[in-house]
C-alpha cells in the first residue's frame, strides 16, 4: 500500500506556501499509509563548501529532549566545521563547512545513536511513525518553504515500523526516493551493492532501490538512464518517485499495478498516488490530469 | 421531480450511497447530482434503479461498481474498477479511466471518453465496453462475453486467454495475448460495431475496426504443448 505525493512549484511566487499547499497533499493519504510519515523538502542549495544533514534524536535516550547545542559545540571544536544547528523537537538540521564523510564519520563516534536522514546541499528531511497529521502537526510542515518536496504515507507490508524506516529514504546527497508498493528481490539488490562498498542503514526494500539508483547516478548515469537500468534490476510493483535539487522524476512498473495521477499548471506539478490529495490545490479544476504510463521515465524540472 | 444534491465536502459518500440505495420506484426518473467529488470512492456504488447520476468532478475507485439500471455520468476522470462489475444501465466517463475499467462487468454499457488503463475489461461477462481513446496492456484479459470496442491503440498482450468476448479495435495492437487473434471483420461485426459507437455518441468508420477473438487453442489442455503457449 502506502501514498506517495509529490509537488513542484514552477511559480516562484508560491514557494513561500510549499507546507501549507504540502500538508493536505499528505494527509489525503492517511488511508493508504497511516503508520507512518516522511517529507523532504528541497530549498535553495547552500554555497558551494558548505553542507547540511538532516538529524534525528529518537533513537536516543533524551529523545525530543536531546541537546543539540551542545553536540554542534563539540562538533565545532573536534572539526572547527562551523556548524549551526536548526533543531525542531527530535529534529536538526546541522549545517556546516567541508564535506559530509567527516562529520558523518564524527557522529558515528560521539553520537552513535544519532540517525543520519539526509545530507546535501539543497535537501532537508523530516519523517517519523505517527499518522500523517500527527507527523506533519509535530515538525510544523505547514510552515516550510521551497521549491519542491517528496512525501510519503506508510503502510508497512515488509520492514517494520520504525522512524529509520519510514520513507523518504535517501542516498548520497541531495537524493530522495519514495515507493508505494514492494520489491520481491531488495536482498539481491543489497548482495550486489554491498561488496561495492555501499553501505545499508536498514532492511527496508525501499533503501535498496535508492542506493541502487544513487549508485548508477554517482557512476555517472543521468536520471532517466538510472530508472531505465532500475526497471530491470528492481523487481516488483512499484511506483518510485524521486528528488533532486531541480527536478522530480516518477516511474511505475510495467504492469502499474501502483497508482500514480499526475495534475499540472502553469504553477505547478503536481502528483500523488491517488487525485484525493490533489482535490485542494489551486487551480487543479482546470489542470492537465492524467495518468502516467507504465515504464515511462517522467522528470519534471523546476 | 425534483434533483437530488450531494456535495461530498459536506456529505460523507456513506449518506450518498444509502440515499442511492432507497427503493428503486421512489427513486425512478430522479436527477442526482455530486458535486465536490475530489477523488472519493465508491461514488454512487451498487445503484439499482432508473436514474441519472451526474458526478461532476473526478471519481475515485470502483466508482458506479455493481450498477444496475442507473444512467451515471462521470464529468472529470474515473479511477481503478469504473462500473467493475455492471449489471446494466450506462456508465460514461468524459475524462480518463484507470487501470481494470468495467471488469466483470455483467452487462450495461461503459462509455470511457478519453484513455483508459492497463486492464479494461478483464473478465467481462457480458456488458460491452467503447472506449473513444486508447487502452492499455492486457486489456480484455480472459473476458468471457461482451465486446470492446476500442477507437485508439490497445496495448501489450490485447485479449489474453480470452473466451467469447470479441474486441475491435481502430488503431495499431501493441501486441496480442495468448490465443487472441485477429478475424477478418464480417457484416455482422460492422453492425455491432455501429451499433455500439451509435450507444456511445461517437463517430468512427466501422469498417475501419479489426476484429480480435479467441483461436479457442486454450479451451481444452493440449499435453503435447508442454506449457508452451
Amino acid at each position: 500500500m502506502c501514498g506517495i505525493v509529490g509537488l513542484l512549484l514552477k511559480n516562484h511566487a508560491l514557494h513561500g506556501r510549499l507546507g501549507e499547499l504540502m500538508v493536505p497533499m499528505l494527509t489525503g493519504m492517511t488511508d493508504r499509509g497511516p503508520d507512518s510519515a516522511g517529507m523532504a523538502v528541497f530549498t535553495p542549495p547552500l554555497r558551494d563548501g558548505r553542507r547540511k544533514i538532516s538529524l534525528y534524536s529518537g533513537l536516543t535516550d533524551e529523545g525530543a529532549g536531546y541537546d543539540w547545542h551542545r553536540l554542534v559545540n563539540q562538533l565545532n571544536s573536534d572539526l572547527h566545521a562551523d556548524a549551526d544547528v536548526a533543531t525542531n523537537g527530535n529534529h536538526a538540521i546541522v549545517t556546516f563547512d567541508g564535506a559530509v564523510a567527516p562529520v558523518n564519520g564524527w557522529l558515528t563516534t560521539h553520537a552513535p545513536k544519532i540517525h543520519v536522514m539526509s545530507a546535501g546541499r539543497a535537501m532537508d528531511l523530516y519523517k517519523d511513525v505517527g499518522r500523517p497529521a500527527q507527523v506533519a502537526q509535530r515538525y510544523g510542515f505547514a510552515r516550510l518553504t521551497g521549491s519542491h518536496f517528496v512525501g510519503h504515507t506508510r503502510m508497512a507490508t515488509e520492514s517494520a515500523v520504525t522512524p529509520d524506516r519510514a520513507h523518504p529514504f535517501t542516498a548520497g546527497e541531495d537524493f530522495c526516493l519514495v515507493h508505494n508498493g514492494s520489491l520481491s528481490n531488495p536482498y539481491a539488490v543489497r548482495r550486489m551493492l554491498e561488496p561495492r562498498g555501499i553501505r545499508f542503514d536498514t532492511d527496508n526494500d525501499t533503501e535498496a532501490a535508492c542506493r541502487y539508483l544513487e549508485w548508477r547516478l554517482r557512476d555517472g548515469d543521468d536520471l532517466p538512464t538510472a530508472l531505465q537500468r532500475g526497471l530491470e534490476a528492481l523487481d516488483g510493483f512499484y511506483t518510485f518517485l524521486m528528488g533532486t535539487p531541480d527536478e522530480l522524476a516518477l516511474i511505475r512498473d510495467p504492469f502499474a499495478c501502483k497508482p500514480a495521477v499526475v495534475a499540472e499548471t502553469d504553477d505547478y506539478v503536481a502528483i500523488s498516488s491517488e487525485f484525493r490529495s490533489l482535490a485542494h490545490l489551486p487551480g487543479v479544476r482546470h489542470a492537465h490530469v492524467f495518468e502516467p504510463a507504465p515504464e515511462r521515465v517522467y522528470v519534471w524540472k523546476h | 421531480m425534483e434533483t437530488l444534491s450531494f456535495d461530498l465536502t459536506r456529505d460523507t459518500v456513506r449518506q450518498l450511497n444509502q440515499r442511492l440505495h432507497a427503493p428503486a420506484a421512489e427513486l425512478a426518473g430522479r436527477e442526482v447530482r455530486i458535486f465536490n467529488p475530489d477523488g472519493a470512492h465508491n461514488i454512487a456504488v451498487g445503484l439499482n434503479a432508473p436514474v441519472r447520476v451526474t458526478v461532476h468532478g473526478h471519481a475515485g475507485y470502483y466508482a458506479a461498481g455493481m450498477n444496475q439500471l442507473a444512467t451515471v455520468l462521470i464529468e472529470g476522470s474515473a479511477s481503478t474498477g469504473v462500473a467493475e462489475n455492471m449489471m446494466s444501465g450506462t456508465v460514461r466517463v468524459k475524462g480518463f479511466a484507470s487501470n481494470a475499467a468495467g471488469a466483470s462487468a455483467h452487462g450495461g454499457l461503459l462509455v470511457v471518453d478519453g484513455d483508459a488503463g492497463l486492464r479494461c475489461g478483464i473478465s467481462l461477462k457480458g456488458g460491452d465496453i467503447v472506449v473513444g481513446g486508447s487502452v492499455g496492456s492486457f486489456s480484455g484479459f480472459m473476458a468471457q462475453a461482451g465486446r470492446i470496442v476500442i477507437c485508439g491503440d490497445a496495448g501489450s498482450a490485447l485479449g489474453d486467454s480470452l473466451y467469447e468476448a470479441v474486441i475491435y479495435v481502430k488503431g495499431d495492437i501493441a501486441s496480442l495475448g495468448a490465443d487472441a487473434q485477429i478475424e477478418p471483420l464480417g457484416e455482422c461485426d460492422v453492425a455491432v460495431v455501429q451499433e455500439l459507437l451509435g450507444a456511445a455518441g461517437l463517430s468512427h468508420d466501422a469498417r475501419a475496426f479489426k476484429r480480435v477473438a479467441s483461436a479457442r487453442s486454450l479451451y481444452h489442455w493440449n499435453a503435447e504443448a508442454e506449457q508452451e503457449y
